[in-house]
């Protein structure tokens, strides 16, 4: 029997940063990222881990200083949530352009406005583009596992990317499970030495980092981020599959959940798949044969593995907890792209915004919704 | 003009290894003025050095030994900073 610990996702992650022991974490407190960032702050103060905690201003001046330490040769990490990221968004940019190998908690949480604190992926949607890795845990066991294994996806030579660990604010962060931790010598044997290609402070080999770049060259620059974002697929699998030998736990791009004969898939991300898989078997107690498909790695997103696995269902449902007002909201628009042309019945519906939370006996009236609709929305009065 | 790098052999991040920063000749952003050095005034304390932006005073050691025109951007920050006035600021031929 492993030694469990009681830890909620936030604490799991501390214990996770503990133990990978960062050179350098410039952060700034948000909720509900703040548990993490408690946690590992009071592991500095009490001598158990030995980085430079940078109390900085703004979450700007966070990411900024993450850049740089990162770059001159510092393993670097930090955490946020929701008006946090968005304000670091600017400099989010510029790290996976510089080729930042930082790791970042994010406890997902909607945007503002209205302003709010609950859970749902508008935040992470915000930054969609900025080239960096989002992979979505499911609970605080995956979120303590990824943790550990994000800093040799992000330093990883093919890679070089910023690697976000997004777990779904209060509904991970701040909800207390069962966590299995490994030994602290083993995660310092997993991850190793901090590696970057030209360390500022190496003075033996010296370069400029984040020249200018003129119509000459950004084009270029830019294809070569894409191409660090694709090999991160890779790169992924197989760090995985060494973490996985120490854990004994699986972590993949995307997790199949009762697929092998299912009729309807409902693909969904984050905490809400635990939810979903009670659903399912809920469903398939009635005879119904439906599944889930489970995607943790949404950048880069496995297009193949995600049309392969979706390829016997004849109906496919996807559950965005974030919208694009005015087009297609995202999980769905990568999905419908990795199936275009393929015949299969798709289906989107968009839930959770702000918290609202979504329960298994949920999925029932889901399946048989055929317009795209909002799940749990508030269309008539009703008594509080 | 050196030839332009495919995407595929950029560095990560497009960092500029030392030996690719000597192909890069922004002295031609002068506009007009280089500086002098009147030798027998020089104290060698390297003010000059320590302050250039770029990298454009050469040194022989911990001896001032010149200005590298190829990066010299005419800023005058050397001339200023000099205590004996030994750098001046004279036409760019």
């Amino acid at each position: 029997m492993p030694d469990l610990e009681l830890l909620t996702g936030g604490e799991a992650v501390a214990h996770a940063m503990r133990q990978v022991d960062p050179d350098v974490v410039p952060v700034y407190p948000i909720t509900p990222q703040t548990p993490i960032i408690q946690g590992f702050a009071k592991f500095v103060a009490d001598g158990k881990a030995h980085g430079e905690l940078i109390d900085v201003e703004s979450e700007h001046s966070a990411m900024s200083a993450a850049i740089g330490s990162a770059l001159a040769g510092a393993r670097t990490m930090t955490a946020t949530s929701s008006q946090g990221l968005a304000l670091m968004a600017e400099v989010v940019y510029i790290a996976a352009a510089m080729r930042a190998p930082i790791v970042m908690a994010l406890g997902n949480r909607a945007l503002s406005g209205p302003i709010n604190i609950h859970c749902d992926h508008s935040d992470s949607m915000l930054i969609r583009d900025s080239g960096v890795v989002q992979l979505f845990v499911e609970n605080a066991q995956e979120a303590y596992d990824m943790t550990v294994l994000a800093p040799r996806l992000a330093e990883h030579p093919d890679v070089l990317l910023p690697v976000l660990v997004c777990q779904d604010g209060f509904t991970i962060t701040h909800s207390a499970e069962p966590v299995e931790l490994l030994a602290d010598a083993a995660v310092r044997r997993f991850v190793g030495e901090y590696e970057v290609p030209h360390a500022l402070l190496d003075l033996e080999r010296p370069a400029t980092q984040g020249p200018f770049a003129m119509p000459d060259y950004y084009f270029e620059l830019r294809r070569a981020q894409v191409a660090a974002l694709e090999a991160a697929l890779r790169a992924f699998k197989d760090v995985s599959v060494e973490l996985t030998r120490l854990t004994g736990r699986p972590l993949t791009s995307v997790e199949r959940y009762r697929l092998a004969d299912a009729e309807t898939v409902v693909v969904a991300m984050g905490s809400t798949a635990g939810t979903l898989k009670e659903g399912v078997d809920a469903l398939r107690e009635d005879g119904e044969q439906v599944g889930l498909l489970r995607v943790v790695s949404f950048r880069p997103f496995p297009r193949v593995a995600v049309a392969r696995a979706l390829s016997i269902a004849r109906t496919v449902v996807v559950l965005d907890r974030a919208d694009s007002p005015g087009g297609a909201p995202p999980l769905f628009a990568e999905v419908a792209s990795a199936l275009y042309g393929s015949g299969t019945e798709l289906r989107g519906h968009v839930f959770g915004l702000g918290g609202r939370e979504l329960h298994p006996e949920d999925l029932r009236e889901i399946v048989s919704r055929e317009a795209p609709t909002y799940v749990g929305l508030r269309s008539d009065p009703c008594p509080a | 003009m050196a030839a332009l790098s495919a995407w595929q052999q950029l560095e990560p991040g497009g960092a500029i290894v030392r030996a690719d920063t000597g192909r890069v000749r922004t002295g031609g952003w002068r506009t007009g003025l280089k500086p002098e050095a009147d030798l027998p005034r020089c104290v060698d304390c390297l003010l000059c050095w320590l302050y250039c932006p770029d990298s454009a005073v050469v040194l022989d050691g911990t001896t001032f030994a010149g200005f590298d025109l190829d990066v010299c951007k005419g800023c005058e920050i050397c001339a200023e900073m000099c205590p004996t006035g030994a750098i001046e600021m004279v036409p760019d031929a």
